[in-house]
């Protein structure tokens, strides 16, 4: 196990342009499952290939466990990748493709046999051995090269975006295997992802990236309930934090935190005057989406997330008093975007 | 029209191509192996295997049998090597990249008698620019320098590198298809499981690219075993038909020797060999793309 640091990290690909990557510093912690979470073009995967060798950053420094690693292979850092398209080499068996780390890197030939089957059997894909990948599942070929990467007993656990090729219910199995899998290995492990669900599900921590830079490092909680920024408010959750701007302040909550008023007594609240323009019905949840009548904020679309528990009679159309907790109002500077100190606001 | 007579009229042009250019001369060819013909006679006799009994006991024969294995195999060998280094070379950009592509496709873009005959200058006994080379290089003196056409063993080798130079760039250019049809991540994930270069291009771009390999060398067999233009400019089959190969001997004889009956049995003795190994490349090339 080793922990994996990045220190002003910045890969700049054509001279001139804005870095993929940018001046990221960034620590796991051992056998954490650190999560890079961002749109497509962040360069979370830019990141991560930096981490494994497969790019030469334009400046900053990677250690893993504790030594720079800059000017050494991949195959030098100890390192374990998955990668998006799983990179079976087609041609060989199973077994093959599992025993190929062993023999690139000249493990005794007798202790081949031992490690595969010990891989495999972790995996369940024992029964698999002889086939060739293009005879597996897309869920059996994540297995395999989960397999693959296992079978040296890494320092690092790589993983990019390894779920993305699997269908919606596979992918939710995948996911709790892979999370169990973790657990037992114990590896320290980064993920790279650009679904919030299982970067909330599955990381210790999340790294949230846009445009090269690290917006916040945080527990999932903390990046949903206490977003260092508008973009963390706005790419995590879904549907996204409701943002109202007035003034120098731009004032957030989220659409599960804006209720019929009657449902939040007592507690310090805002109200609104709020019209539902559209009911999405989702089984568990009703999402309305509607605006805010009279205030400050006339017209503002607002979004509402209400449990199924919770009575019907919010449809299309209607007007009802809204209002959210003071306590689940989050403040941002409107000039920087960044978090700001709750403070007393001109509500009505 | 209906579709099926429009079908008919644009599939003839294909057809009659290939009946009037291949089916006709190679019918002819087979009629003329069990026959007398020659140059200059009318008499035409129908005498069975007895051309091919000739040709199999003619020494100029097997030579030129083994002549032609020698120059397919060792021609075949170096345009395998120097293309698979040159496809690697030329797979990741560099400046001026697509200018070196194109140098390097130029060889067989040109017409092949017009490069052999500026080869033939090259490798020319006194005018050789290499042998001038050579002795300003004080490797030779200028009495003894080598001979490039003139002694049998420099001719092949003269022969071979001169068809070499011609075929590396269609060598080439398939290999790098075939190359790009790798996907990235493959050498990636070879490199983070530990493989260094030797191991990854051994053991998973060379398998890889197998069926690829199979039509590039398929190609440059047919292409060399059948090949007389470079043989007949540079060397004419000599010296002492240390350089003669089936098709020149073929030509030399059916045409310049006037037994059209002899040309026409060397000629199609080229034919089983070249299904044969059609045959053989087609199926490791299918073996290759099943696995």
């Amino acid at each position: 196990m080793a922990v994996v640091e990045t220190r002003n990290l910045t890969k700049v690909f054509k001279e001139g342009e804005l870095g993929a990557v940018n001046k990221v510093s960034l620590a796991t912690r051992e056998g954490e499952f650190l999560v890079f979470l961002g749109p497509s073009g962040s360069g979370k995967t830019t990141l991560l290939r930096m981490i494994a060798g497969l790019e030469t950053p334009t400046s900053g420094e990677i250690l893993i466990g504790g030594q720079v690693v800059n000017h050494l292979t991949p195959r030098e850092r100890r390192i374990a990748m998955v990668f998006q398209s799983y990179a079976l080499y087609p041609h060989l068996s199973v077994y093959n493709n599992i025993a190929f780390p062993l023999k690139a890197q000249k493990v005794p030939r007798e202790q081949h046999r031992t490690k595969v089957e010990w891989a495999a059997g972790l995996l369940g894909i024992g029964k698999l051995l002889g086939r060739k990948p293009r005879e597996l599942s897309g869920g059996e070929r994540q297995r395999v090269a989960l397999a693959r990467a296992i079978v040296r007993e890494p320092a690092v656990f790589l993983l990019d975006e390894p779920l993305s090729n699997l269908d919606a219910k596979l992918r939710a199995s995948a996911r709790e295997e892979l999370e169990q899998f973790h657990k037992s290995v114990g590896t320290t492990t980064i993920y790279v992802t650009h679904d919030q669900v299982e970067a909330m599900a599955m990381g210790d921590r999340i790294v949230v990236l846009h445009q090269g830079v690290v917006r916040q490092i945080g527990t999932p909680k903390d990046v949903y309930e206490d977003p260092a920024d508008t973009f963390v408010a706005t790419f995590l959750g879904s549907p996204p934090m409701n943002l109202v701007e007035f003034s120098d302040v731009i004032v957030g909550f989220r659409p599960e935190s804006f209720l019929p008023a009657d449902l939040l007594p007592g507690a310090k609240h805002v109200r609104f005057r709020y019209k539902v323009n559209y009911v999405e019905y989702l089984g568990a949840e009703r999402v309305l989406y509607g605006a805010i009548e009279g205030s400050h904020f006339e017209s503002k679309e607002i979004i509402s997330r209400l449990s199924w528990t919770m009575p019907a009679g919010y449809d299309a159309g209607s007007v009802h008093d809204f209002a959210v907790a003071e306590s689940d109002l989050r403040f941002f500077d409107r000039k920087t975007e960044k978090r700001a100190d709750p403070r007393p606001y001109p509500w009505q | 029209m209906t579709n099926r007579q429009l079908g008919a009229v644009m599939f003839a042009p294909a057809v009659l191509f290939i009946i009037l250019l291949i089916g006709f001369p190679f019918v002819l060819a087979v009629l003329y192996a069990f026959s007398d013909a020659r140059i200059g006679s009318t008499g035409f006799h129908l005498v069975g295997l007895e051309n091919f009994r000739s040709i199999l006991q003619s020494p100029s024969f097997r030579k030129a049998l083994q002549n032609s294995i020698v120059f397919t195999v060792c021609a075949q060998a170096i345009v395998i090597v120097c293309s698979t280094i040159l496809s690697m070379a030329l797979e990741k950009p560099f400046r001026a990249r697509g200018l070196v592509r194109l140098l390097i496709l130029l060889p067989w873009v040109a017409p092949v008698s017009l490069g052999t005959i500026g080869w033939k200058w090259i490798l020319d006994s006194i005018y050789s620019v290499i042998t001038w080379v050579l002795i300003w290089l004080h490797f030779y003196k200028p009495y003894s320098a080598p001979m490039w056409l003139g002694e049998p063993r420099l001719a092949m080798a003269s022969v071979i590198l001169v068809h070499c130079w011609r075929l590396i760039p269609f060598s080439t250019v398939i290999m790098l298809a075939g190359r790009s049809a790798i996907p990235k991540e493959i050498p990636e994930a070879a490199s983070i499981d530990g493989a260094g270069f030797w191991r990854t291009l051994f053991h998973i771009t060379i398998p890889m690219m197998t069926p690829i390999i199979s039509v590039a060398l398929l190609f440059g067999i047919v292409f060399t075993f059948t090949d007389m233009t470079v043989v007949y400019i540079l060397t004419a089959g000599g010296p002492f038909d240390s350089t003669q190969t089936l098709p020149s001997l073929a030509f030399a004889t059916g045409v310049q020797g006037s037994d059209l009956a002899a040309g026409a049995a060397i000629s199609l003795f080229l034919v089983p060999v070249l299904v044969a190994v059609a045959y053989f490349m087609l199926r490791v090339a299918h073996r290759a793309e099943v696995v």
